[in-house]
């Protein structure tokens, strides 16, 4: 608001006469005022021209197909819930962006959905689709980092907003952070510093880790994350088996982890890698010889590997569905989940959906589409009601301070339903666990 | 990560990569030289092997039916398919194969998904060759090192029906030379058909065979394929026994690629296969000239 401010002593007065015939002809024709805001500011983006209908478009660009692919279709889920939610004026979207009413400021979302295979060429061609021929005012989508870092790129380039999907890197709002991009969900910073002391406390100071990593951003960072901080408690990498994006097996680096001499294995593989990255080794007996965890838990992973496997197996994540004891937000969506899709969400879903919700409560807040004055809605700091408590965004990164949860594989025998696989060991607070937002190097970049 | 038992284990590990590359590999590198079709759905068929098998388990529990289910699954499925559509397709340009059969990967792929979702689905190993084996310097699943014994009876049983029967030297000589066969009055129909069956079936059966080692997802087949191809590259296009040193090579490659850095394990096996271009561009084992 400085900027309107500061312009507002420059006015000449052929402005003030034009900006007053505007008015009064935003008073004299329906729907004028929208046009009158529209006066004030240069087209940006796909703004006003994806904003001036009856209803907004959201382009989804989500694996469907692939190592993601599991995943992909859990979030597609919980966008079509929002979606949904959004249009009706769901009680539970109301809580969280309590202007809402029907639709955003009155129009309607739609959506178009299309198949990044989490390829960030794929994804990228599609958003570049969905804004050149749908004007979508805004794009989400991403199931790995290396789409969410792309995808940042394109929402800055093109000056369209952008909610990531699922995204650990820590770049992503790091160095690779933009203006115009914004996550809710946690990373590899929080997740290591919000996982780190309950791995310590279980396994000790000293120990030996084993990681497996695949190869790309997401990967290397939540690999550091966790290096970094076991470093403070004395534990050293025994071995780092860097491995591909959907890697068709994994014996010749669970080799080298068995032969490595380490106490516990970090899996920071994630989707199908992670399935099979996990019952390979059990199959070489690891499991049995060393303890396993997951610094970045994986949607389905339990229901697809099986929940012996991850019986007492730490993971931190965003969301589960336990969750519901605590936070009647979080109840609310689980019913309102189960109940059009027949299963408990998983986190992906639930991250889905809040990233819509928090969109549509800055739009509302802001009380226009006009790019700059969302962002800056977002960066305003409110306290917003979440599923898992009180959440707000961080200016100066576009990140969500939020908690980590952290969860325990349940023993098949604990189950007290087919899907109850994990307990919940402890919700830590997020603002403690986030590093200095200048420290992995964020720089937005400008509004306009 | 260079140790004495992790090369052992390693150079292993590499041979029972190999023994699984080299069978579907063989039937890849059977079908191309025989009838000159690139068939980009091996994968797929490596996949539907799986899954078929995966559903004959889940209906009988055995393991022995799940095996035969699966590779007679997808020979029948191989047949089916060069009736109805492939041997449309012999008299046309290799980009015309190549789009047909791409199309039709992508046709079982998502025939699959629709039928059993992304999620993954297991098969157990049967009970016999559950656990772990101690080799002395390694402990090493004991399903992994029936697959070797497995797939070396498969390939076996590959080459005698190649190089002991009156099919296999009709496929051979067809391999050399379809034309002359074709003159001498041979019903190369028939041949084809029973080869494309045959090949579909190795990799039908690679899938099931390979399925309690991975988790059977729809998209297993596409990293598979590309490593088929760079095996049946680097053995020499259309040689049997090209595909099988080939296969051999290149699980090594990923296997010691590893031990020094895992990152560049595969790289490694393309970077082999260029070398083996440019030096051999037929292939170790293959023929210059062949088609």
């Amino acid at each position: 608001m400085q900027d309107g401010n500061s312009n507002w002593y420059r006015r000449s007065r052929r402005d003030f006469m034009r900006t007053s015939l505007g008015l009064a002809g935003g008073l004299a024709l329906p729907g004028g005022f929208a046009r009158v805001f529209a006066a004030e500011h240069p087209p940006i983006g796909t703004w006003p021209a994806g904003a001036s209908g009856k209803s907004v478009f959201i382009g989804i660009a989500v694996p469907r197909t692939g190592t993601y692919a599991v995943q992909g279709e859990d979030e597609l889920k919980g966008w079509q819930l929002a979606v949904e939610h959004i249009n009706s004026g769901h009680p539970l979207i109301k809580k969280i962006s309590p202007k809402t009413d029907k639709g955003v400021l009155g129009k309607e979302v739609k959506y178009g959905v299309a198949d990044s295979a989490a390829k960030p060429n794929d994804a990228v061609q599609a958003q570049q689709r969905f804004i050149t021929e749908n004007k979508a005012i805004l794009i989400t989508g991403s199931t790995s980092s290396a789409v969410a870092v792309a995808l940042n790129k394109l929402a800055q380039r093109e000056k369209v907003l952008y909610v990531t999907g699922i995204s650990g890197s820590n770049d992503t709002t790091g160095k690779d952070c933009v203006r115009y991009g914004f996550r809710q969900c946690f990373y590899g910073q929080t997740a290591a510093a919000a996982i780190g002391p309950i791995v310590v406390k279980a396994y000790g100071k000293n120990k030996k880790a084993a990681y497996l990593t695949p190869d790309y951003t997401y990967g290397h960072t939540v690999t550091k994350s966790m290096q970094d901080y076991l470093a403070t408690a004395g534990w050293t990498t025994a071995t780092n088996q860097v491995a591909p994006l959907g890697a068709p097996d994994y014996s010749s680096y669970l080799l080298n982890v068995a032969n490595s001499g380490a106490d516990v294995l970090i899996n920071v593989n994630w989707g199908h890698d992670a399935v099979l990255s996990i019952q390979q080794a059990k199959q070489f007996g690891i499991l049995d010889k060393m303890k396993l965890v997951v610094p970045y838990q994986i949607p389905f992973l339990s229901r697809e590997a099986g929940p012996a496997l991850l019986a007492d197996v730490y993971a931190a994540t965003d969301f589960w569905w336990t969750l519901e004891d605590k936070f009647p937000l979080a109840k609310m969506f689980v019913e309102a989940f189960e109940k059009k899709f027949g299963y408990k969400p998983e986190w992906g879903a639930n991250n889905a959906y809040m990233s819509f919700a928090l969109w549509a409560e800055a739009v509302e807040n802001a009380g226009t589409f006009y790019p700059p004055d969302v962002i800056k809605s977002f960066e305003a700091g409110r306290k917003i009601q979440s599923t898992v408590g009180e959440v707000y965004f961080r200016k100066e990164d576009h990140q969500l301070v939020r908690p980590v949860i952290i969860v325990k594989g349940k023993k098949p025998s604990e189950m007290k339903g087919k899907e109850d696989f994990y307990e919940v060991v402890e919700i830590v607070p997020g603002a403690p666990l986030m590093q200095k937002p200048d420290a992995f190097g964020c720089n937005l970049g400008s509004y306009t | 990560m260079i140790t004495w038992p992790n090369f052992l284990s390693q150079l292993f590990n590499g041979l029972a990569l190999g023994a699984l590359l080299a069978l579907i590999s063989s039937g890849l590198t059977i079908i191309y030289g025989t009838l000159g079709v690139l068939n980009l759905a091996h994968g797929a068929m490596f996949m539907l092997g799986g899954y078929a098998g995966y559903v004959a388990f889940e209906a009988t529990g055995s393991f022995i039916v799940a095996v035969i289910a699966g590779a007679l699954f997808v020979g029948i499925v191989g047949v089916v398919m060069e009736r109805v559509i492939i041997r449309h397709f012999y008299g046309r340009p290799h980009e015309d194969q190549l789009l047909v059969t791409f199309g039709l990967a992508i046709c079982f792929v998502e025939i699959v998904r629709f039928f059993f979702s992304s999620l993954s689905k297991t098969v157990p190993p049967p009970s016999l060759f559950s656990g772990i084996t101690s080799l002395g310097v390694m402990f090493y699943p004991t399903y992994r090192l029936a697959v070797v014994g497995i797939v070396a009876v498969a390939l076996l049983v590959l080459f005698l029906v190649l190089y002991r029967t009156r099919l296999g030297m009709i496929v051979r000589a067809g391999i050399e030379d379809s034309t002359m066969v074709d003159s001498l009055g041979i019903n190369v129909d028939r041949v084809f058909m029973l080869v494309f069956g045959i090949g579909a079936m190795a990799a039908g059966f690679a899938g099931i065979v390979n399925a309690p080692v991975v988790s059977l997802t729809p998209d297993m087949g596409e990293s598979i394929l590309v490593q088929t191809f760079v095996v049946v590259v680097i053995g020499g296009v259309g040689s049997f026994p090209g595909a099988v040193l080939g296969g051999l090579i290149a699980g090594e490659i990923i296997s010691l690629t590893s031990m020094v850095n895992p990152s560049y394990a595969y790289v490694m096996l393309f970077a082999a296969m260029t070398l083996v271009l440019m030096v051999r561009p037929h292939g170790l084992l293959g023929t210059r000239g062949r088609e």
